[in-house]
């Protein structure tokens, strides 16, 4: 029992993380239908960015989360502008390859920047361990769980609340319509990729903290797994973002605990593979008929 | 026959032979040293990847990127078969050996297409795309995970039964077949799959069996390449068919263009040439590769060829058209 709680917080943990990467694969794809394959790097130059700025500018855990945030959001814009605006109308099939190239890119001029070697993450948060009977917890995890949550509501409350989220919601329902009601699509885009390549490199930060390593190819596998996350709650909707992220992280740290170490990518696939053979749309997705 | 499908088949016969012996004299007089017949060989098992998944990604225009998968299957089930022929002490020459392999290779493969093809292939677009990510990591996790085939530290000891001449031979065969397939009326079902499904079947085409035909002929190709990459390598990991050689092999269709088989076959021998030409530059390799995929994106997202064919047969006649304007002094019969 008490390894069933330690273990249900560690996928609270591995989740949280999942879903804030999550977050950004689904709201790229609502707004533009496109899959940004490009996430996964930009998690991981996030992580290099807090990893800077926390070993060579000794910066506050504060200023190295939103130094890191501020920078890949920016980065986020201008991979937009530069590859993925030309072909907004061009055919899905060359965006998607134009995203598989510029995550190819952003990993090799990793490879050249930071070199291949995994470089040790320092412990940003103040590190103390809370007992609970047996179980164990670390502010580490506590922090992460915290701050997804924390960012998770308040990305929420932006889209639902104020007139640029409604203006994301709108656009992601209908471009032609939204362009009609005055809205800046560009604009919108852009702001999209502003808040989720953040998000992902929030994610990125916690990642490598939890795992305390840096690599220019970490963001691959979580990537490709937080994109998992993104399909099996619906892509495109939010919440389902968040809830796939969670089960994933879940089904990801239960499968380490109770049945094998090696085989728990295997079964994360496969899940992704079930749920899109008999709900293609997702848990919260809803079904539409293609038309003629 | 009519006379023109005579003559392509006479002048491309010509011109494979004419390629295989100049490759034949260049390896006989040691002109070519066995590095650059590695090469070689690399590049022919990369054409047949290539042109393989093309029948998926260009003729039937879905996304697969999984094709690593297939090829680790037939890599490892040919590589089993003929170390347990060999082992059984039957005396077969290697040729035999070789073939029973690929065709083993091919049809394990092939079945796996088939199994994974049939409830995958209701999916669309990035949906199938990453469903067969999905498949073909699971592929490889379980090569890692299978004592019997070495597991994460690979299988080794395969005997090497392939060299330049029968490699070359082999390619030859599949780009005839694949060729034939997308002019035959099979193939043509599949192309118009690609151009407009429902259109398709309202004209009374099975659509579903069609695409799932295209599938697993994708995968038992894949499987006969990778039968040959096996018994090239003598040596196989189950870290070499990761995500990225899928992508690898997808960037070298797209960069030919999805649906040119002649643009598959120059893309992979300038993709599987060049970076070995570039040795010295190793690090900044796939940094090119990924800007070029890029940039051929936003400015000629149809690849080098798009959907057409390079024909050897209409270049030699624009020769000699031109040849003849040239000569005829008004040149008012050029057209």
């Amino acid at each position: 029992m008490n390894l069933f709680l330690q273990q249900l917080i560690n996928g609270l943990n591995v989740g949280s993380i999942y879903a804030l990467i999550a977050i950004g694969y689904t709201m790229v794809y609502g707004i533009i239908k496109l899959i940004n394959f490009a996430h996964g790097e930009i998690m991981m130059f996030g992580a290099y960015f807090a990893f800077i700025a926390a070993t060579s500018f000794h910066l506050p855990v504060w200023a190295v989360l939103l130094s890191s945030m501020v920078i890949m959001a920016i980065i986020g814009v201008a991979i937009e502008f530069i590859a993925y605006r030309p072909l907004r109308n061009a055919p899905r099939l060359s965006a998607l390859i134009t995203a598989i190239g510029v995550s190819l890119f952003l990993q090799n001029l990793a490879l050249i920047i930071f070199k291949p070697d995994p470089k040790v993450m320092p412990k940003i948060f103040p590190e103390t361990i809370y007992k609970l009977g047996e179980i164990e917890i670390s502010s580490t995890t506590l922090i992460t769980i915290g701050l997804s949550l924390f960012f998770m509501v308040l990305l929420d409350l932006y889209i639902r609340k104020t007139k640029q989220g409604r203006a994301m919601r709108a656009v992601s329902e209908d471009k032609d319509a939204a362009i009609l009601m005055g809205i800046n699509v560009n604009r919108t885009i852009s702001l999209t990729f502003a808040v989720g390549s953040a998000l992902g490199a929030l994610g990125g930060v916690l990642y490598s903290v939890a795992y305390i390593q840096v690599y220019p190819t970490m963001g691959v596998m979580p990537g490709l797994k937080a994109f998992i996350a993104a399909v099996l709650g619906g892509i495109g909707i939010i919440p389902g973002a968040m809830l796939g992220g969670f089960i994933i992280g879940m089904v990801e740290t239960m499968t380490k605990a109770y049945l094998s170490t090696t085989w728990a990518d295997a079964i994360v696939f496969a899940i992704l593979i079930i749920v899109l053979l008999f709900k293609p749309t997702g848990i919260l997705g809803k079904n539409t008929r293609e038309k003629v | 026959m009519d006379h023109n499908k005579k003559k392509a088949y006479l002048v491309n016969t010509v011109a494979v032979v004419a390629l295989y012996l100049v490759f034949f004299l260049l390896i006989q007089t040691k002109t070519m040293n066995n590095y650059f017949v590695g090469i070689a060989i690399m590049t022919c098992i990369m054409i047949i990847m290539a042109m393989s998944l093309n029948i998926v990604a260009g003729f039937l225009g879905e996304m697969a990127l999984g094709h690593a998968g297939f090829m680790a299957i037939g890599a490892y089930a040919s590589a089993s078969f003929s170390m347990v022929l060999i082992d059984s002490g039957l005396p077969l020459p290697h040729l035999v050996i070789l073939i029973l392999a690929m065709t083993v290779g091919g049809i394990v493969a092939g079945i796996f297409g088939f199994l994974i093809g049939t409830p995958t292939l209701r999916l669309r677009g990035d949906y199938l795309g990453i469903v067969t990510i999905g498949f073909s990591e699971i592929i490889r996790i379980f090569f890692i995970n299978f004592g019997p085939t070495g597991g994460a530290a690979g299988l080794k000891g395969i005997t090497r039964l392939v060299n330049f001449h029968n490699v070359y031979w082999v390619t030859i065969v599949i780009t005839f077949l694949i060729f034939t397939l997308g002019r035959s009326k099979h193939g043509r079902a599949i192309i118009s799959i690609r151009e407009d499904e429902i259109a398709s079947e309202a004209a009374g085409i099975p659509t579903t069996r069609y695409k799932v035909l295209a599938f697993s002929l994708a995968a038992f190709f894949a499987g006969v390449g990778g039968a040959l990459y096996a018994h090239y390598q003598s040596f196989l990991e189950p870290s070499k068919f990761g995500f990225m050689f899928s992508i690898e092999m997808f960037v070298i269709v797209v960069l030919g263009g999805l649906g040119s088989l002649t643009g598959s076959i120059i893309s992979a021998i300038v993709l599987t040439v060049l970076p070995e030409m570039l040795r010295s530059f190793a690090e900044y390799r796939l940094l090119v590769y990924s800007l070029v995929l890029i940039i051929m994106m936003i400015f000629r997202p149809q690849g080098i060829f798009g959907r057409s064919e390079f024909s050897l047969t209409a270049f030699i006649e624009s020769l000699i058209q031109r040849k003849n304007v040239k000569n005829s002094i008004g040149g008012g019969e050029a057209s």
